[in-house]
């Protein structure tokens, strides 16, 4: 059992959606039952395979026992555990969440939602190019229903632009693995980092060009500056557990540039080495300003956060852009950190918008909050930790990656994301101010469920832990980012792995 | 047969994004389409074109590389499901907002025309 733990993230959300799907009508105890449980075990599965990839060991699974570089595999690093766990976390709040009512808004809530963890955890598991293509896709598809959930206008208009976008950068990516296939004859990411490094030199040019192809549709994913223009109208008309689910979704871009840039086209593939930097890194500082710019704008909550997404995601792809070890473990920690609160914010916006009845999450005069103390303290606790002051781990994240900037990084990074924390401090306190204390008549409404609070507490509680718990997890960042500057060892493993044995003996 | 393959994979690829980035939805999901079928025949033709070859390798004879049509095979799975989903999405968007234009409303200037 234990040695089938890899491939338990994908397995598990697979079964419990199809369980979740033959029971069509009715019994919403038995499925919210099964699809919470599901969710929770994931975290355990996240735990575990943390604690497996902790000490530096890469595992790989073939799977159906087809040998690499010919069959499928799936890869446990230190990045792709930290991944899964965070995914799991994440879910799990926006699950429990979900469970107060949201999920019968619409049909199959719950089962499409474990396929979309589905598709998240096998993007971060595989090792293969293709494969990530169609993990791609599971989560894809399930994210357009998800969108939709509930219906309304504001949601299907947002739907058709994200839909028409990700089926094009679907076609992208179909055109840049095909080039990379063409060029190296290998679609196993590994595999195709060793072929590279003897490749002749006439076949660089078509090489670069699938690299970078690739890299314009995990920017479409992660939301670079010229493709996130989806992004703010999806993220803000998303029912809110779903928006919550979706704080993962750019980072799976972000994962996805890490991963193949840095094992496929790192130091051994030569002059191919490290191509995607320089683009990266000033298309992130865009990103940063055009993020700040946008969240100065934004007149409703939910809107507002999906802007707050944009910064981090400015601000993950320049630790990417520096490319550094020390910037790389900043990066991840920033990663854990945004991730878990913004995903708690668009909770949050959920419940401060049922309060305010008719005004909903727009930055207006409105009724007072029946349970407004406590909202505010969390909003407060929120915006705090997404604007990066101190004492919350946004601070630390914000540090972290500003410390790892070297030379002339320093002089353009440290303004542009110190005014961008400024431009995130200015328009959370007013969004505070006017939603708290701007406000006429008497409260109405009903105290909200306790399991709204607990989806929400959980997720912005991660705050304060993630600082309490800085040096472990630094520490464990840092060694992931140490192995992903060290593609050799993860190569060799999938050459010398115990596993690839011609007896087709099972690990 | 490179050429005219090559040929027919960018026709295709210009008439798909030219379709794609017309502003009401039903060229929208025609364009889409196209530019699927130009993705499958261009991945297709990633190992090789080979002709009269099996897609096995038996001995020392010509073959054909297996993987790329395994490839497209999973393409076109996951292409048709796309298409049959942006069709019902581009009718609902259609009922909903009461016309066809990608960002749900006309503008004025008439500039949005199909």
């Amino acid at each position: 059992m234990i040695q089938h733990l890899i491939v338990l993230p994908v397995v598990l959300p697979l079964v419990a959606g199809i369980l979740l799907l033959r029971s069509r009508q009715g019994v919403t105890r038995t499925k919210r039952l099964i699809s919470v449980a599901s969710t929770a075990l994931l975290v355990l599965i996240g735990i575990a395979l943390v604690a497996k990839a902790a000490g530096g060991e890469v595992t790989y699974y073939a799977l159906g026992d087809w040998q690499p570089p010919f069959g499928i595999v799936l890869v446990l690093d230190r990045l792709s555990a930290l991944m899964v766990l965070l995914t799991g976390v994440l879910a799990l709040g926006a699950v429990v969440f979900a469970c107060a009512g949201d999920d019968e808004k619409g049909s199959n809530f719950h089962g499409l939602f474990q396929w979309q963890l589905m598709g998240i955890n096998g993007a971060f598991l595989t090792g293969d190019l293709f494969n990530l293509f169609v993990f791609f896709e599971v989560l894809l598809l399930a994210s357009y229903a998800l969108l939709l959930h509930g219906g309304g206008k504001a949601r299907i208009q947002s739907s058709v632009h994200y839909v028409v976008l990700n089926l094009a950068g679907s076609s992208l990516f179909l055109i840049g693995v095909g080039i990379l296939y063409g060029a190296t004859g290998t679609l196993n990411m590994a595999d195709m980092a060793v072929r590279l490094a003897e490749l002749p030199a006439e076949r660089d040019g078509l090489v670069k060009a699938g690299a970078l192809i690739l890299l314009v549709v995990f920017g479409l994913k992660a939301a670079i500056l010229p493709l996130y223009f989806w992004l703010p109208r999806a993220y803000a008309a998303a029912p809110a557990p779903v928006a919550a689910l979706f704080a993962i979704m750019t980072k799976v871009g972000i994962y996805s540039i890490l991963r193949v840039y840095s094992l496929v086209f790192g130091e051994s593939a030569g002059g191919l080495a490290n191509l995607e930097q320089a683009w990266i890194w000033w298309f992130s500082l865009a990103t940063l300003i055009a993020a700040g710019v946008g969240v100065l704008a934004a007149r409703d909550l939910r809107l507002l956060v999906a802007y707050l997404v944009l910064v981090s995601v400015g601000t993950l792809l320049a630790g990417i852009g520096m490319g550094s070890v020390e910037a790389v473990s900043a990066l991840l920690y920033y990663l854990i950190h945004t991730t878990l609160v913004t995903g708690g914010l668009f909770l949050l916006a959920e419940l401060i918008g049922v309060q305010r009845g008719k005004a909903g999450t727009r930055l207006v005069k409105g009724r007072p909050l029946k349970q407004g103390g406590w909202l505010a303290g969390l909003f407060f606790v929120g915006a705090v930790g997404v604007a990066g002051l101190p004492p919350m781990s946004g601070a630390l994240g914000k540090v972290l990656v500003m410390a790892s900037a070297e030379g002339s990084q320093q002089a353009w990074l440290w303004p542009i994301l110190l005014a961008t924390g400024l431009a995130a401090t200015v328009a959370l306190s007013r969004a505070g101010s006017t939603l708290f204390w701007r406000s006429q008549g008497d409260a109405m409404g009903e105290a909200l469920p306790r399991r709204q609070w607990f989806g929400v507490m959980w997720l912005l509680g991660a705050s304060p832990l993630l600082v309490l718990l800085a040096g472990p997890i630094t520490g464990y960042t840092l060694a992931t980012a140490e192995q992903l500057a060290n593609p050799e060892a993860m190569i060799h493993a999938l050459f010398d792995a115990p596993m690839i044995k011609v007896d087709g003996a099972t690990p | 047969m490179e050429s005219l393959y090559a040929i027919t994979t960018g026709v295709l690829t210009a008439c798909g994004l030219y379709l794609t980035l017309r502003g009401r939805t039903f060229p929208v999901v025609v364009g889409l389409t196209l530019l699927s079928y130009a993705v499958n025949l261009f991945l297709f033709s990633m190992g090789g074109l080979t002709t009269d070859g099996a897609a096995i390798l038996d001995g020392p004879g010509t073959y054909a590389d297996p993987l790329p049509q395994a490839l497209v095979l999973t393409a076109i799975v996951i292409g048709f499901a796309m298409t049959a989903f942006v069709v019902i999405l581009a009718m609902r968007a259609r009922s909903e907002a009461g016309n066809d234009h990608v960002d749900g409303r006309k503008r004025e200037d008439g500039e949005g025309r199909a």
